[in-house]
């Protein structure tokens, strides 16, 4: 016992460290994806999210005015202004006025250009260049500036992927559509199973325990085998593709999970308070209504919990039963999965879009997490 | 009509339809078919109760019959015949087996199926039991297991972008902008990484993935079953000097193996069934192909049937002795 508590220490440090390393390692990709749907694009592809908290360095490729902007001073004409239209929380370092030498000025010192003319460049952006000669062209003297700009984020990305009306690959719609998906869906199953699993639980006949078995088995046949046969279904008596197919098929493939999980909850509800009521009168129907269904509410949550975000992150499904053709009926996962094949590079746009389709079940999940943890251990742990 | 009214009807008529279908039906037992009163009373209660229960179960079975059960012989008749221009099939035997065994992708996505098999749930159960343990010691464990369960609630969508993100590669001399690379360039590599192309790593870093999702459940469950471990075994070992990795290998894991096994299972049917990550990270290109992605590619862009039905019936047997598992311990806890 005595080496022990010499050790405690040091092993309680490891773990404090081992524990925060790992949560840590979990918890960076997601980091990344939100801190990067805050930053525009220029930030996002000259460097890496994780330098996003400090002051970046940047080459900039600017421009003066051009020749319409000059005034006639004494002694010549003058462009004045500012390289980043107003003065901002950019600090300019160092320029230069060609693309071999882009840091050949400090900033205030004055550059000799062709023609007699000047050049002076503020560190704050502003800029005044003169000649004797009226200016020509209209585009004006390039300048490269090396910056350093402050952190800085914009809620820019949000505005352009769920509220721009021009944006045709926004998420406004495709989140609606989730949503009407996944509401439907995950109600309608928890009541046809809450049923069964009462009838699974308390009430005797005959093939039960078959059922039971059954549905144990009916948890684990994949999906993948129900696509063809069901799509071919829904097109024969009608439904073709659409809402009603999708609510159908999450309804049915959530059925063995919500049935079990509710059955094994019932059946562990007080015999006494089911058979009192039973003396006293009360028909199944009532107990189940008045009785069951009330005390079963965690069980209930649980199953909700998981069948709203089955759903909510679902593409399989909603790839076969519910995008037609039109696309009218698109939802976020297939959306985002649009993105990543035609905006592959555009991460400000991806990073946004896949953020606010995995915003609601996040929060989902930080609210109820106890009846998630709870479903989790009545469906598997047994 | 409206996608959002439409839902609203939905609902109101599904849930309704429900309630009144239980209600209605219940009534009608009750009072029409085998009415509580009359000479027969005794009779017809009996008979009452022994119909209820299906009347329960009716719109249960209904719905797994044709959502779950039917499909699988469905598939099975699928994979055995061949479609014919005009709507008509014909029985066509193993055929569709043979040609997809000859296949190369269809191989390339059993290798790859079973990698995934052997190294998602080694590592997530591995990874798990790790977070369930130091969580378990620190005052702080539970905030660090909600964040390390947190990427069970994002889609496998979301964290296919999540990732792409981590493994994203810039041209030599610009800054990179995804981890992984940044990390090889800091360590001394010369020149960034395609990582998702490079045959051979890609597949891992695929299942890097899943293992990230699927780590909070392993812990969650396994976290619940140490708590469970009975102290004294635990102290005992310690009056007797056991160090804590000989408490931790040779006490808690025995105990939990149960737990373990059914972790390890319940991740290995989510592996056989993995699609969305594949699908959206590299659609099967650079042999990364898996079976359900095989199969989709099949159903849906070759639009062969048989050999996708095929293909999904290979899934099917993958699954079915977890299946049978199941079965057989659901059967033996209930006697």
């Amino acid at each position: 016992m005595s080496n022990i508590a010499g050790t405690k220490s040091s092993l309680t440090w490891a773990v404090h460290l081992s524990l925060a390393a790992l949560v840590l390692l979990w918890l960076f990709p997601t980091v990344g994806l939100l801190v990067s749907s805050f930053r525009t694009s220029d930030q996002i592809a000259s460097t890496g999210w994780w330098k996003a908290m400090v002051p970046s360095e940047q080459n900039l490729t600017l421009r003066t005015g051009g020749a319409e902007d000059q005034v006639q001073k004494e002694g010549g004409f003058v462009i004045e202004g500012n390289l980043f239209g107003e003065p901002g929380d950019a600090v300019i370092s160092v320029w230069g006025t060609s693309s071999r030498a882009i840091s050949d000025y400090q900033a205030g010192e004055t550059a000799e250009l062709k023609d007699d003319a000047t050049l002076t460049v503020q560190s704050n952006g502003d800029y005044q260049m003169q000649s004797p000669e009226e200016f020509t062209g209209k585009r004006g003297q390039r300048i490269f500036v090396t910056a350093r700009t402050p952190p800085e984020f914009t809620l820019r990305n949000y505005k352009y992927v769920l509220f721009d009306p021009s944006n045709r690959e926004g998420m406004a719609k495709a989140f609606f559509n989730t949503l009407t998906v996944t509401i439907p869906a995950t109600i309608i199953p928890i009541l046809v199973a809450a049923f069964a699993a009462y009838a699974l639980a308390w009430m005797d006949f005959p093939g039960r325990a078959l059922l039971i078995a059954a549905v144990v088995g009916l948890l684990v046949v994949p999906l993948q085998l129900a696509l063809i046969p069901l799509l071919k279904l829904h097109n024969e008596i009608g439904i073709g593709k659409g809402y009603l197919g999708a609510w159908l098929a999450h309804t049915g493939f959530g059925l063995p999970l919500a049935i079990y999980l509710l059955r094994n909850y019932m059946v562990g509800l007080p015999r006494d308070i089911i058979e009192n009521a039973k003396v006293d009168g009360a028909t199944d129907f009532q107990i189940f209504t008045k009785i069951i269904l009330p005390l079963s509410f965690p069980a209930l949550a649980s199953f909700a919990i998981f069948q709203f975000l089955w759903t909510w992150n679902d593409l399989l499904v909603a790839l076969v039963f519910l995008i037609d053709s039109t696309g009218d009926t698109t939802v976020m996962t297939k959306q985002i999965v649009e993105l990543l094949g035609t905006r592959g590079g555009n991460w400000e746009i991806l990073a946004t879009s896949a953020f606010v389709s995995i915003a609601v079940p996040l929060g989902v999940f930080f609210a109820m997490q106890k009846y998630l943890v709870r479903g989790l251990l009545a469906g598997s742990v047994k | 009509m409206h996608p959002a009214l439409q839902a609203i009807v939905t609902i109101i008529i599904g849930v309704g339809g429900c309630v009144g279908y239980f209600y209605f039906s219940n009534q009608f037992l009750d009072k029409v078919l085998f009415p509580a009163r009359g000479p027969n009373a005794g009779r017809n209660i009996t008979r009452a109760n022994m119909i209820r229960p299906w009347l329960f179960l009716m719109p249960a079975l209904l719905a797994l019959g044709v959502y779950l059960a039917y499909p699988v012989v469905e598939t099975l008749r699928l994979s055995l015949t061949e479609r014919l221009p005009g709507g008509e099939s014909q029985y066509v035997g193993l055929a569709n087996y043979q040609q997809m065994f000859a296949e190369p992708k269809f191989w390339e996505a059993m290798r790859n199926n079973m990698m995934w098999l052997l190294v998602v749930p080694a590592l997530s159960t591995v990874f798990g039991l790790l977070a369930a343990q130091l969580s378990d010691r620190v005052r702080w464990g539970n905030l660090a297991k909600s964040l390390i369960f947190m990427p069970m609630a994002i889609s496998f969508v979301g964290a296919a972008v999540i990732w792409k993100l981590v493994y994203d590669a810039r041209p030599v001399g610009q800054d990179q902008i995804g981890v992984l690379n940044a990390l090889y360039m800091f360590f001394g590599g010369t020149e960034p990484k395609n990582w998702l192309t490079m045959i051979g790593p890609n597949n891992y870093l695929l299942m890097i993935v899943l293992v990230w999702i699927q780590t909070g459940f392993a812990m969650v469950i396994l976290s619940a079953a140490l708590r469970g471990i009975p102290e004294e075994t635990v102290e005992a070992a310690i009056v007797d000097g056991a160090n804590p990795f000989q408490v931790f290998f040779k006490i808690k894991v025995p105990q939990i193996m149960g737990t373990i096994v059914v972790v390890w299972t319940t991740i290995t049917i989510v592996v056989l069934k993995v699609f969305d990550i594949v699908f959206a990270m590299t659609n099967g290109q650079w042999e990364t192909q898996v079976l359900a992605n095989y199969m989709y590619d099949k159903l849906f862009r070759a639009n062969d049937w048989g050999v996708g039905s095929a293909s999904a019936m290979i899934i099917m047997l993958l699954v079915s002795p977890i299946l049978v598992w199941n079965v057989y311990n659901a059967r033996k806890e209930m006697k």
